[in-house]
């Protein structure tokens, strides 16, 4: 009885270790190609995990000095900085007055928000196309970090509002009884306690200009204006001139910054996911 | 150019009289922006009227109101603080996405094509042809049909298969005797934490039929097994292997962020409630279906609805793995475009059917909303504390 029960235990284990590391496998294998891909000589006209040939930097060499490569990651940059910034001042004063302030209108204005976020942002990119040909804001930086900035503000706002809502408004008053005046109680006391929810979103703002390829691929038209994925995506798309190595290696250059930088904030993200989420 | 005021409007019902001299495409967008401004108009009309009535009320009462320039500012800084504070969101949030689905509601009830840019030709007001068209009009309603039932499949399919891998691994990864969690989170959050855009090209290469990973390393590998003998598989031409592809594509990009939310959900489960299960000779099957599994859907529902709308929408793993194809439905549409793709494809296309486009864009949005809205009625997120 004891030993059939501890020999039963024993399988689930094994059972258990091998589906956990063949998941692993599977997550690793397509991430490994890609890297090493990335430092192998001669034009590879595929992936393939073949570690035998000898490593070399060639690829990112000529990566960077015969392709726009970096016009298009200072484009990138340039666009995740802005909308990161904008987006997190008008958000974090948002979700803030949402969680503190009691005016009317207030909930109007809070379904309001949380309608507006579920319009896909897609919905609407025939009318960007024909307000960028109006306003000549195709191919212009600005035109696609308004875009962006805008698109990530309703859902953002209402997942500020719920982290604001942790911390307890008691603070406030004791900060407004000790003299604070409004702003100073919001700057300096209450701000530095959702820092990790700013960090989050931080992360997400800064991320979407790398990750985003559809509204930049149509917005963004001249081949110095592009951003990195539909700029990477130029020497995949035709077969005939597949630069496979010249992707990986600046597959490399744009996950590698954003992966630490998430593996960074990770542990902030399992808070914003579950109290900002499904607080009412 | 009347930007502004009664023209706008005026213009915005004519649409222009001549060609090339009147821009019906800027007089719809100056119509629209005109339309907004007049709402907004009204709000504050109203606001103020309110206002008013009440300062009235109160002065009949006998209260005299302080009208001193400093309390004037005292007051529009103490009550107006809150409106200061949410005006930026608004104006984003107008510029970006509500006056542009007033556009696309605009163009979607218009004849904006490629046979109608302006300034050249007029545009004019047609009213439901659009959304007749794709209903009635054979040539796209074959289309319009099998695309939107894959768009089904393929939401329903691919959002079950990455939250159902997501729970899973989460269970499995939570059991007490696992050793090295922290690896194994590390690794199955790397699908989350790169750039989508890159994973899905690279699958894209390594599905490629004749000199991709898959077929020239994996399915050898898989044939030593005992049993097991696979040819060479038609990732690329065959609609369905295509389909297959997308879909284990979009569990291996998707189930992290449900790993994720169930993992801490899980360790939010107070161990007693188990021990107490065991001792009553409960299984482990049982303990899963009447204790864990209620626990995440309780707070995971809403983030799982948004998993499917968000998939419905799910436009670069289609367009970027294999573009929409292999092979045409007509229209511009492969055989694995969903909704969204195809759309995309009929605007960027040589010949841009804006119009159509709009109308299907309005609904997949009235799809979305309703599904969410829903979701979000049954879960009473709508119903606000104070």
């Amino acid at each position: 009885m004891n030993s059939s029960a501890s020999r039963k235990k024993i399988l689930i284990q094994i059972i258990t270790y091998t589906i956990l590391v063949f998941i692993s496998l599977t997550i690793l294998y397509p991430l490994a190609i890609t890297v090493i891909s990335a430092f192998m000589p001669g034009n590879l006209m595929a992936f393939k995990l073949n570690i035998s040939s000898k490593w070399t930097l060639e690829n990112f060499n000529r990566l960077i000095n015969t392709t726009l490569y970096v016009t298009w990651y200072r484009n990138t940059l340039t666009i995740a900085l802005f909308t990161m910034l904008i987006q997190l001042i008008i958000v974090s004063l948002a979700g803030y007055t949402y969680s503190r302030f009691r005016f009317s209108g207030r909930k109007n204005s809070l379904k309001f928000f949380l309608i507006v976020q579920m319009i896909p942002t897609m919905a609407a990119f025939t009318a960007f196309y024909v307000m960028g040909l109006m306003i000549n804001g195709l191919d212009k930086y600005w035109y696609i970090t308004l875009i962006y900035i805008g698109g990530g503000i309703p859902m953002n706002t209402w997942l500020m509002r719920g982290y604001f809502d942790t911390v307890p408004i008691s603070l406030d008053e004791a900060a407004r009884i000790e003299g604070a005046g409004r702003l100073r109680v919001f700057w300096q006391i209450i701000l530095p306690l959702v820092r990790p929810m700013i960090a989050v979103q931080a992360l997400w703002a800064f991320m979407t200009p790398f990750g985003e390829y559809m509204l930049a691929r149509f917005l963004l038209r001249s081949s110095d204006a592009l951003t990195v994925s539909v700029g990477l995506q130029t020497f995949v798309a035709d077969p005939r001139t597949q630069k496979v190595a010249l992707f990986a290696a600046g597959a490399i250059l744009v996950s590698l910054p954003i992966v630490i930088l998430f593996f960074v904030l990770q542990k902030n993200f399992v808070s914003g996911l579950t109290s900002g989420g499904a607080k009412e | 150019m009347n930007i502004f005021g009664i023209s706008a409007l005026k213009n915005f019902i004519t649409l222009g009289s001549t060609p090339t001299a009147d821009n019906s495409l800027f007089m719809m967008i100056e119509g629209a922006l005109q339309i907004i401004i007049c709402l907004v108009f009204i709000l504050v009309f109203i606001v103020s009227v309110r206002d008013a009535k009440q300062t009235a009320i109160s002065i009949n009462k006998g209260n005299i109101p302080n009208r001193a320039f400093k309390n004037v500012v005292r007051l529009v800084i103490d009550k107006g603080f809150a409106y200061l504070l949410t005006v930026p969101a608004y104006i984003m949030m107008i510029i970006a996405i509500v006056f542009p689905v007033l556009v696309t509601i605009c163009i979607a009830f218009s004849n904006y094509d490629f046979k109608h840019i302006p300034p050249a030709k007029l545009l004019d007001w047609v009213g439901f042809e659009n959304f007749k068209n794709i209903f009635i009009l054979s040539s796209y309603r074959a289309t319009f049909l099998k695309v939107f039932i894959w768009t089904v499949i393929w939401t329903l399919v691919a959002t079950t298969l990455q939250i159902a891998l997501g729970i899973f691994s989460a269970i499995l990864c939570h059991q007490n005797f696992v050793k090295l969690k922290r690896i194994f989170g590390v690794i199955f959050l790397l699908p989350w934490a790169v750039p989508s855009f890159i994973t899905i090209m690279s699958f894209s290469n390594m599905f490629n039929d004749s000199a991709g990973a898959i077929n020239t390393q994996i399915i050898p590998i898989l044939n030593y097994l005992p049993f097991v003998n696979i040819g060479m598989i038609p990732w690329k031409t065959d609609p369905n292997w295509t389909k297959a592809a997308i879909i284990m594509v979009q569990c291996w990009l998707g189930f992290p962020y449900v790993y994720v939310l169930v993992t801490s959900i899980l360790q939010s489960i107070p161990i007693d409630v188990y021990e107490a299960a065991t001792i009553d000779g409960v299984n482990a099957w049982q303990r899963f279906t009447n204790i864990t599994f209620p626990s995440i859907i309780l707070i995971a529902a809403p983030t799982f609805i948004t998993q499917y709308t968000g998939n419905f929408n799910n436009f670069s793993v289609i367009y970027l793995f294999n573009n929409g194809g292999p092979g045409s439905l007509g229209n511009n549409a492969g055989t694995t475009d969903i909704l969204i793709s195809w759309v995309y494809k009929m605007t960027t296309g040589g010949s841009p059917q804006y119009s159509v486009v709009a109308s299907i864009l309005l609904i997949i949005s009235a799809v979305v909303i309703g599904v969410s809205m829903i979701v979000f009625k049954q879960t009473h997120a709508l119903n606000l504390e104070d």
